[in-house]
């Protein structure tokens, strides 16, 4: 049950909020309450992972490989933290007046519903199911993009609906087609059957075929268009839930798949993806330089890290594992940060656009730190928690010879600075166009900044003492791309 | 609507509870024969729509028996307790139960299974005429 | 049986890629269905098409002696039918609601969450 809990928990939650729809306080309530169970099951799910190393459950009690399986391991648990911390500090820093989701009440249980996708497509270990969870995902995305009213809305959840469908679609007929070529699902089971010689011509088609999927869900070059075209017009909280998780868990899928189920692809595919990485890092990067919308430019940021992630796919060893793992752990709580400091700049200074706000640094010094702390972390200087990460993807891709790579990656960092030195310059620095127009504090802001505080906190904790992630995250991804594949 | 049909509406009003009295065996029938709760549901959604299309969306939803989305996520709260009892039994969740009761000659087969059927039957009643309302009320805003 | 299966397959394909390229927002809610349908379509094919005995078998030795279609691959196609009717109601409210709030359904007119630059450098504002 254990195993189950990250999925259950929230569903059970979402369940409750719906029948509570009628009594907001206590919607919210159970709301928050939810989140806390799921963060403490969480937390055992680590626990119990790092000493056994691997749960498995078989749903229904059929035999395998026909049912469906689910399997927590060292990697799985990490995801289900993160999402536990991030779901539990997003519902808290919407019960204050930084750009709040308007409390509809289809609001909580879309975003427990989500939880719940995000631990089912983390967990589960059979090709179909992980397609179903990615459905659920992307109806409670579009749930939540709808529930917002006005037009903006509306015309932002077809553009991600359309593009979105087309790659769950491609999903699905892959599924089918693995299914109907091995006649397996499950993971372990699809890993065996890729080995078989006389597949080994035409699996590589299939791989292919997933891959251009998950790089379409997780905004990968040139399949990134929907990402920036809808995401800016989400509000502060539910952003930072969307734009740290749903990309990363395409990234996360794509991991298991290429390095524990479809290992040993043709070297083609990693020297493609290596150049798709570079290409995703360079087009998010100067798509960012252009924009001045806050939120524009931190959804065009997402595209860039996305390579970075892409990168350590690429270059396929536990080391660019770890480095990727590391990484992403980093980048869900850096970016969540840095979307739900723009809240709190925008309640402060009115506006989302840099040309119009200004003057935040002698009005709110507490969000200017907590500003820097973030956004150095998304450019890595050291000694912040990006630092590391980008540290040990360049370390690997100089090992593999791959200086081209590791060097652009190392530009692509100079350029995230332009970046936030613009947004320190422009939000920060520059007196307030309109002499002060800063509001006054607010008492009501508090839940907000205590969660940009604890994210900030873990951000500094990562980037000082990396040792213990670091580690975990080494056993985590010790099994990828090895030949004796659980 | 402007046009009425008189007809149709003295009709729809004993089939709905036909159709739905149909969805109920079809749900029931599940078990061995084609069947089973999301075609039973889809069913009684057909049902709901008869009348949303040949009354009004008001009067059709006060037919069902929850509010749309409450009957929709009462559904899922019992199709997920359902697969709880498997768990009592050390089983893995989703374990389904069985139980014959002996009526005379005839063995009456109980489940769990069943349990989850409703469920998603409900499930499939109150989402699908969720959409339907949204729709038929946004049809009303652009003509 | 396959050969006309994988015809009507790349039939369906065609028109829905016609559709969704269209500039009518209805076309293109259509297209996408239909994508969807042919998808499903292809998860069908995957579970071989043989005899007209319904999977549903007793003994083991029947299933080894009929040469029937793969049983789970039409538990799968079913799930998936269920989940694409599901998107298809979502997309047609979606789309529904699009055009009474844009007043057109001209899917190119709709540049409210990307607004034209009216500025040769700088990007446009967005309303807040």
């Amino acid at each position: 049950m254990l195993v189950l809990s990250p999925l259950l928990v929230p569903l059970f939650t979402a369940v409750l909020t719906v029948l509570l729809q009628r009594h907001q306080r206590a919607q919210q309530g159970v709301s928050i309450a939810g989140a806390v169970v799921l963060l403490l099951c969480a937390l055992w799910l680590v626990q119990e992972v790092s000493s056994v190393g691997r749960i498995q459950l078989a749903l229904g009690n059929w035999p395998l490989p026909f049912a469906i399986e689910f399997v927590a391991d060292r990697l799985s648990a990490l995801m289900v933290i993160i999402t536990a911390v991030l779901g539990l500090g997003v519902l808290v820093y919407q019960t204050s007046i930084a750009e709040p989701a308007s409390e509809s009440a289809m609001l909580h249980p879309l975003l427990h519903g989500l939880l719940a996708a995000v631990g089912g497509a983390v967990l589960t270990a059979d090709l179909f199911n992980l397609y179903v969870w990615f459905e659920l995902m992307l109806i409670t995305v579009l749930g939540l993009l709808v529930v917002q009213d006005g037009y903006r809305h509306t015309e932002a959840a077809f553009k991600y609906f359309a593009l979105n469908l087309l790659g769950t679609l491609l999903f699905l007929a892959t599924v089918a087609m693995l299914y109907g070529t091995t006649g397996q699902l499950n993971f372990s089971a699809l890993a065996d059957a890729a080995q078989h010689p006389e597949l080994k011509a035409v699996i590589p088609v299939y791989v292919a075929m997933l891959m251009s999927a998950f790089l379409l869900k997780a905004a990968a070059f040139p399949l990134f268009f929907w990402l920036p075209a809808s995401y800016h017009s989400l509000p502060a909280p539910v952003l930072a839930l969307i734009g740290g998780l749903i990309t990363k868990v395409g990234i996360y899928v794509l991991l298991r798949l290429m390095g524990e189920v479809f290992i040993d692809q043709p070297a083609v595919f990693y020297e493609a993806l290596g150049w798709i990485a570079i290409a995703t890092m360079i087009s998010g990067v100067l798509g960012a330089a252009y924009h001045w919308d806050l939120r524009r430019i931190l959804a065009f940021h997402i595209v860039s890290q996305i390579g970075y992630l892409l990168l350590a796919v690429a270059l396929a060893t536990p080391a660019s594992g770890l480095a990727g793992v590391f990484f992403m752990v980093h980048n869900i709580l850096a970016k969540a940060a840095l979307f739900l400091i723009a809240g709190i700049m925008w309640q402060a200074a009115g506006h989302y656009d840099l040309r119009r706000i200004g003057g935040l640094y002698p009005a709110r010094p507490l969000l200017a730190v907590l500003f820097l702390i973030a956004g150095f972390s998304l450019v890595g200087i050291p000694p912040s928690s990006g630092f590391w990460g980008k540290f040990l993807l360049v370390q690997e891709s100089f090992v593999q010879g791959r200086y081209l790579w590791g060097g652009l990656a190392l530009f692509v960092g100079v350029l995230t600075l332009y970046s936030m030195v613009k947004i320190w310059l422009e939000g920060f620095w520059k007196p307030h166009p309109q002499g002060t127009a800063v509001t006054a504090t607010n008492r009501q802001l508090t839940p907000a900044y205590a969660v940009v505080l604890v994210l900030a906190l873990l951000l500094l904790v990562t980037g000082l003492y990396p040792e213990p992630l670091i580690q975990y995250s080494e056993a985590a991804t010790s099994m990828l791309w090895q030949e004796s594949a659980p | 609507m402007t046009s009425r049909s008189i007809m149709l509406e003295y009709v729809a009003r004993s089939a709905y509870w036909l159709m739905l009295l149909a969805s109920v065996w079809i749900l029931l029938r599940g078990h061995n024969a084609p069947g089973g709760g999301f075609i039973a549901g889809l069913m009684a959604v057909a049902a709901t729509a008869l009348l949303a299309i040949v009354y009004d969306v008001d009067s059709a939803r006060r037919r069902l028996p929850l509010q749309p989305l409450q009957l929709a996520v009462a559904g899922v709260l019992l199709a997920l307790i359902s697969g709880i009892p498997g768990v009592w039994d050390d089983n893995a969740f989703l374990t389904h139960q069985w139980w014959g009761i002996e009526v005379g000659n005839n063995v009456f087969k109980l489940s769990t299974v069943i349990i989850f059927d409703v469920g998603v039957f409900a499930a499939v009643w109150g989402a699908f005429a969720t959409y339907l309302f949204a729709l038929l009320d946004t049809q009303g805003e652009v003509t | 049986m396959t050969l006309l299966v994988l015809l009507s397959i790349s039939i369906v394909v065609a028109a829905a890629v016609y559709l969704s390229l269209s500039r009518d927002l209805f076309r293109v809610v259509i297209g996408l269905t239909m994508l969807g349908a042919a998808t499903n379509l292809i998860v069908f094919a995957a579970g071989r098409f043989a005899t007209l005995t319904p999977p549903l078998l007793t003994t083991v030795e029947d299933a080894q002696a009929a040469a029937v279609a793969n049983p789970l691959v039409q538990a799968l196609v079913l799930t998936a039918i269920v989940i694409s009717f599901a998107l298809l109601c979502f997309a047609l409210v979606l789309g529904a609601r699009l055009r009474a709030q844009a007043g057109n359904d001209d899917v190119k007119q709709m540049h409210a969450t990307e607004p034209v630059a009216w500025d040769s450098v700088k990007p446009p504002e967005l309303e807040n």
